[in-house]
């Protein structure tokens, strides 16, 4: 790897470690100052090794840089080094009583510990989100704004105020006791289950992107099943369908970066390993009594690995929407389950109950209605993706529907 | 709030016939949830049953000396009572003969339901 290369790997890996551990160390209050010194020290490896070449061990200077950086701010901001002491409640924030520890152990703790206090019940779930880019995945404020289809303005004043609100909370960053942990777990999985959906589902017409939030979703799961305390049957559920959905990444991306669609897409393609992964998570998700919508979708998210359109297949998705919608109400799963519907007791019957679900500003409803119109009136099918166009705001999905139009037209 | 009575709780289904009909009511419950509308309701078992009658006589199920029996019941978040009957319409139970879905308003303390 050339030096071109390796300083933004290194800071997609190293970032978001040194961050938790400096803010870890440097307490919640002060998560803006720890985000500066992680940005600064990359920007010292910058400077320097562009002069002097990489070091032998990059990774270990950025720690030392990164704990020289800190520790210069303490001597430099006398003020600074009396919130601290408040921080650490002892006199002395000299290191030799309480050295920052970048040790991959305190690593993957501080890390863990940072996103219990990032999915404080106390934050809306886009600034949860938003906090996790930055801090745990090192995004940039300009990436998260595309993430969001919004602006960096926006989203700085979301951060800004998130961290205010972490503050005044007075949240702790360490692990939650043994009581806490399932349910500060919940909105933690839902954080991380919109984070993946985020990049799976989004308008944002960047591939590398979208798949780039998947994979950080993932990332950050597993530091939850690589932790015995929140190794848990729904963490693994998650975990589960994260892998199942991942595993059409390549499939579904055309030559031109247009999506290709499931019944299109070439199967060899499909990533076994991650699917091999996913059938293991689902099994270690099925101990214990716990069962939660993410159970549901896994159980879907599998049956879709599956490519053959066979009966068992599409009454056990029919069945999953069905208690998945018991237990919690969206659109896309009321629409998904109508197609699921089609497909088990054909489009005359997916109709009717398509036309009850009142979802008539979703561009998906209307891509669900020209589906199953779709060779019973063509004509009416256009219309409905027509409604469809007019409705989306991204690139990809409306060249999807342009081209589900232009099949009708060679089909008739 | 919907409940579906039978007319016949003695009648013995088949494993294969109770499952039929379990997909069934999951398909329609799911059709209800799927507009949003659903909001919660048990399926009720026949096992261990008991019957507590007056002066305190409890007898065994299933019930020879009730003519009909409670299956289950859901509740719907229904903007009418005619929306709630559209569907109990769609009720599976409704397919046996003399079975029918009691539709009942949720007695609410605001003093308007």
């Amino acid at each position: 790897m050339n030096q071109q290369e390796l300083i933004p790997h290194l800071f997609r890996t190293e970032y978001r470690k040194i961050a938790s551990v400096l803010c870890k160390w440097l307490g919640i209050e002060n998560m803006e100052t720890a985000e500066d010194l992680a940005s600064e020290t990359f920007l010292a490896a910058l400077e320097t090794w562009s002069y002097h070449g990489v070091p032998p061990n990059p990774t270990a200077w950025l720690y030392t840089v990164a704990k020289n950086k800190t520790r210069n701010l303490l001597a430099r901001d006398q003020l600074f080094r009396e919130k601290i002491r408040k921080n650490l409640s002892q006199t002395d924030v000299s290191e030799e009583s309480n050295p920052i520890d970048l040790s991959e152990q305190n690593i993957t703790d501080s890390q863990l510990q940072m996103l219990f206090a990032i999915c404080h019940p106390s934050l809306p779930a886009e600034s949860q989100i938003g906090l996790a880019l930055r801090i745990l995945c090192g995004f940039g404020i300009e990436e998260i704004a595309i993430a969001f289809l919004s602006n960096k303005e926006t989203i700085n004043k979301r951060l800004t105020r998130a961290r205010e609100k972490l503050r005044t909370e007075q949240v702790k960053i360490e692990f939650p006791g043994p009581g806490e942990v399932a349910k500060r777990l919940e909105s933690v999985l839902t954080t991380l289950y919109l984070l993946f959906s985020e990049g799976y589902y989004s308008e944002i017409d960047d591939n590398v992107m979208r798949e780039e939030l998947c994979l950080e979703a993932m990332r950050l799961t597993f530091l939850l099943i690589d932790n015995p305390q929140t190794n848990l049957p729904a963490v693994n559920a998650l975990f589960s369908l994260m892998c199942f959905h991942s595993s059409r990444f390549e499939a579904r991306k055309g030559d031109a970066g247009e999506i290709i669609l499931y019944d299109d897409q070439d199967e060899s393609k499909w990533n076994q390993e991650l699917i091999a992964r996913g059938a293991y998570h689902l099994s270690q998700a099925a101990s214990g009594n716990a069962f939660t919508k993410y159970h549901l979708e896994a159980g879907i998210a599998y049956w879709h690995t599956q490519k053959a359109d066979t009966k068992e297949k599409w009454e056990a998705i029919l069945h999953f929407y069905n208690q998945l919608l018991q237990l919690e109400y969206s659109p896309i799963a009321a629409l998904n389950r109508t197609y699921a519907l089609s497909k088990v007791k054909g489009k005359e019957v997916a109709i009717v109950e398509a036309r009850r679900l009142n979802l008539a500003t979703n561009p998906f409803y209307f891509l669900l209605l020209g589906e199953l119109y779709n060779g019973i009136n063509d004509q009416q099918a256009k219309q409905y993706f027509q409604s469809a166009i007019s409705l989306t705001k991204s690139v990809a999905a409306r060249q999807v529907l342009e081209m589900k139009i232009k099949r009708l037209d060679v089909d008739r | 709030m919907l409940i579906f009575r039978h007319q016949d709780g003695q009648k013995v289904a088949s494993p294969e016939q109770i499952q039929e009909w379990m997909k069934q009511t999951m398909d329609w419950i799911g059709g209800i949830a799927a507009q949003n509308k659903f909001s919660g309701g048990n399926g009720l078992s026949f096992d261990g049953c008991k019957v507590v009658w007056h002066n305190n006589v409890v007898t065994n199920g299933p019930f020879g000396e009730i003519k009909e029996t409670i299956g289950g019941y859901i509740m719907v978040k229904a903007d009418s009572v005619d929306e709630a009957v559209e569907f109990a319409k769609g009720c599976p139970v409704l397919m046996g003969e003399g079975n029918s879905v009691e539709v009942r308003r949720i007695a609410k303390r605001d003093g308007v339901h």
